[in-house]
């Protein structure tokens, strides 16, 4: 399916996108999870690879990442893994990762296996903007894998604008300036800040991430924005037994009316 | 513009740059913009250096260690920095970053810190001003490091112990960058070494090059001539080295060693000899050489030296080892600490392990008894005293 289809059309559905850790909590679940996150209607995927070092994160996607690594993930193990992606699975699929795991596989060939496998974009939260118009964007753009950027209620207007035209899927928007795994908390300040960029009316649509847990705070989400990533609430339901038959009743949760 | 100094890009060569999160943007951008013009207004300056006069104890003198020139046959000097208030260089730079952020209105103080001698000249710092503190340290080092740990509560610090990861200073340090995104308005990061993000290696670097500014007098004096043969300095992320290399970069017949803990051996897969294991890739927001995995995980280091065991080093050095323009070496954890003994015996200076490391490369260089040499003595040893108990078996 292209990204488009999904991010870009005019219908008022809201999206609900799920992140979760490639290799937990088991090294060969990350394609049993993504086929049961369609199936329960999940709209679109991030699949994290997992770093010693994630700087962004809080402590559930941190242990996530230190089990997956412990499980044996690595970056050229969840290409193999993918490689059935789409016999499989058909909503679009992102994934999000640190630089220097990148950096070792191969800018080029990171983006060369994400096309081959059918991954439509890429979300790398410590690739700077100058770096990748500098050095990566010819080849993001070559292979058609869309870069996401993160904005902050702290990024400019002037900064939101350049995220804008560099953008081609969608506008990463963080509820808060927080690592991830904190409540959102939707005070005015954040009112404001969502009703500021949706105001902008950027070509790319906003999809709202960190923070986001249920039901409640996915429905304030996607008042102001056309989706919202959900990701420690969803990792930390993996660590339960029984975790594959939870994840329909999950989603179920926050996208049924 | 000094090709070996960062460029207004924020690079070194290949190496440098501004590797965060958005969220981390807007205070390091902040600081980009504004850290230069700071630095060099009058009032700083003058608080600066009356600061490092009076309450550091600079200058730190250069001395003409005799005992180990005759055994060498070589003019030996060391660069004091051992004898500054705290015990170490690192006091240099957090006085410094102190007075940048009372200037930049920043009302709380985060850090982080391996064995402790940073955390230790932050929260020391913070007295002196009356700011909040907060020290990140690994699990594992507040264990190994009781003393410089009630050093710090003493202090008025909050001392926070990074769980995460392998519980040392990588953590540590990833917990202080954590704290900033978490706290983006009123907190300032005082990074101990010349890591991180562009400004933070070219700013700490900075606030170090008091140390080569200094020698390079003291030498002139001494000798006659600014200019040694031989610069030696230990490198962990490479602070004490940044500011003793500083001002010689441009003279180029002054040979520039940098030593790194081999640990038990560099291939014995407990070591931190960064650029003979390494690889160029991205931790702490800058590109570097880095010891990691081929998946670009990032490898835990030791050395008997806790301030050397960083799994990176600065972008400068990294540049300055890819360029040619320093030579990195590497001394294992007995050859650092029988030169730390040596030195003990013969001078009557004990000296931290990590700038055991420096004086132990003497050993492996031929000299023909007219040379002059400037060693950086990072530290004072009372910190490792345990570590030489059990060593030695005094």
């Amino acid at each position: 399916m292209q990204v488009e289809d999904t991010l870009k059309n005019d219908t008022s559905k809201e999206l609900l996108s799920i992140y979760y850790t490639a290799g937990y909590p088991h090294l060969d679940s990350t394609l049993a999870i993504a086929e049961k996150l369609e199936q329960a209607g999940a709209d679109f995927l991030e699949i994290g690879f997992p770093y010693s070092d994630p700087v962004a994160d809080g402590p559930v996607i941190q242990h996530s990442s230190e089990v997956a690594l412990k499980n044996g993930m690595t970056l050229q193990l969840l290409f193999q893994q993918l490689q059935t992606l789409r016999s499989k699975v058909s909503i679009p699929v992102f994934m999000m990762g640190y630089f220097n795991t990148v950096l070792q596989y191969g800018v080029e060939n990171f983006c060369k296996s994400c096309q081959e496998v059918g991954v439509n974009g890429a979300i790398i939260p410590d690739l700077p903007m100058y770096e990748y118009e500098e050095l990566y964007q010819e080849i993001f753009e070559r292979y058609g894998i869309s870069n996401i950027f993160l904005v902050t209620p702290q990024t400019s207007p002037e900064r939101i604008k350049k995220i804008d035209q560099l953008s081609n899927s969608f506008i990463y928007v963080l509820s808060s300036n927080a690592t991830t795994g904190k409540n959102l908390e939707v005070g005015e300040q954040a009112e404001q800040y969502f009703q500021r960029l949706k105001d902008m009316n950027l070509t790319n649509p906003l999809v709202i991430g960190f923070g986001i847990s249920d039901k409640h705070t996915f429905q304030k989400a996607t008042t102001y924005a056309k989706g919202a990533i959900i990701g420690s609430a969803f990792v930390r339901l993996l660590k339960e037994e029984n975790a594959m038959e939870n994840i329909i009743p999950f989603i179920q949760s926050i996208k049924n009316p | 513009m000094s090709k070996y100094q960062v460029n207004e890009k924020g690079y070194y060569g290949p190496f440098g740059g501004a590797y965060i999160p958005e969220m981390l943007y807007p205070n390091v951008e902040e600081l980009q913009k504004k850290y230069l013009e700071i630095m060099q207004e009058e009032s700083f300056q003058q608080e600066f250096q009356d600061l490092l006069k009076d309450y550091v104890g600079r200058p730190s003198p250069l001395y003409l260690a005799k005992r180990l020139s005759a055994r060498y046959g070589a003019n030996i000097f060391l660069k004091r920095e051992d004898l500054n208030h705290t015990g170490a260089h690192k006091i240099n730079n957090t006085i410094g970053q102190i007075l940048l952020a009372e200037r930049l209105g920043k009302k709380r103080i985060i850090a982080e810190t391996g064995a402790g001698q940073h955390g230790v000249a932050t929260a020391t710092v913070c007295a002196l001003k009356g700011l909040e503190c907060v020290v990140y340290m690994g699990e594992i080092d507040i264990q190994r490091q009781a003393p410089n740990v009630a050093r710090m509560k003493m202090m008025g610090a909050t001392v926070v112990a990074a769980q995460s990861g392998s519980k040392t200073l990588k953590d540590a340090t990833n917990e202080a960058l954590r704290d900033w995104i978490n706290n983006p308005v009123d907190t300032h990061y005082i990074i101990g070494s010349v890591v991180g993000p562009h400004p933070y290696p070219d700013l700490v670097a900075r606030f170090q090059s008091i140390i080569s500014e200094e020698a390079k007098k003291q030498l002139a004096e001494k000798t006659g001539n600014s200019l040694p043969d031989y610069v030696l300095a230990c490198v962990g992320g490479g602070s004490n080295a940044a500011g003793m290399f500083y001002h010689f970069l441009e003279d180029e017949n002054v040979q520039l060693i940098a030593v790194e803990a081999a640990g038990q051996g560099v291939n014995s897969g407990e070591s931190a000899a960064t650029t003979a294991l390494g690889q160029e890739g991205v931790l702490h927001g800058s590109r570097s050489i880095l010891m990691q995995t081929d998946d670009g995980q990032v490898v835990e280091p030791y050395s008997i030296s806790a301030g050397l065991d960083y799994p990176g080093i600065g972008p400068q050095h990294a540049w300055l080892y890819k360029s040619g323009r320093g030579k990195y070496v590497s001394i294992t954890d007995d050859e650092a600490m029988q030169a730390g003994l040596l030195l003990t015996k013969l001078e009557g200076i004990i000296p931290a392990i990590e700038s055991s490391h420096a004086l132990a490369y003497l050993e492996k260089m031929k000299f023909q008894g007219h040379e002059n040499v400037v060693i950086c003595l990072s530290g004072r040893g009372d910190k490792d005293l345990d570590n030489y108990m059990k060593y030695f078996g005094f």
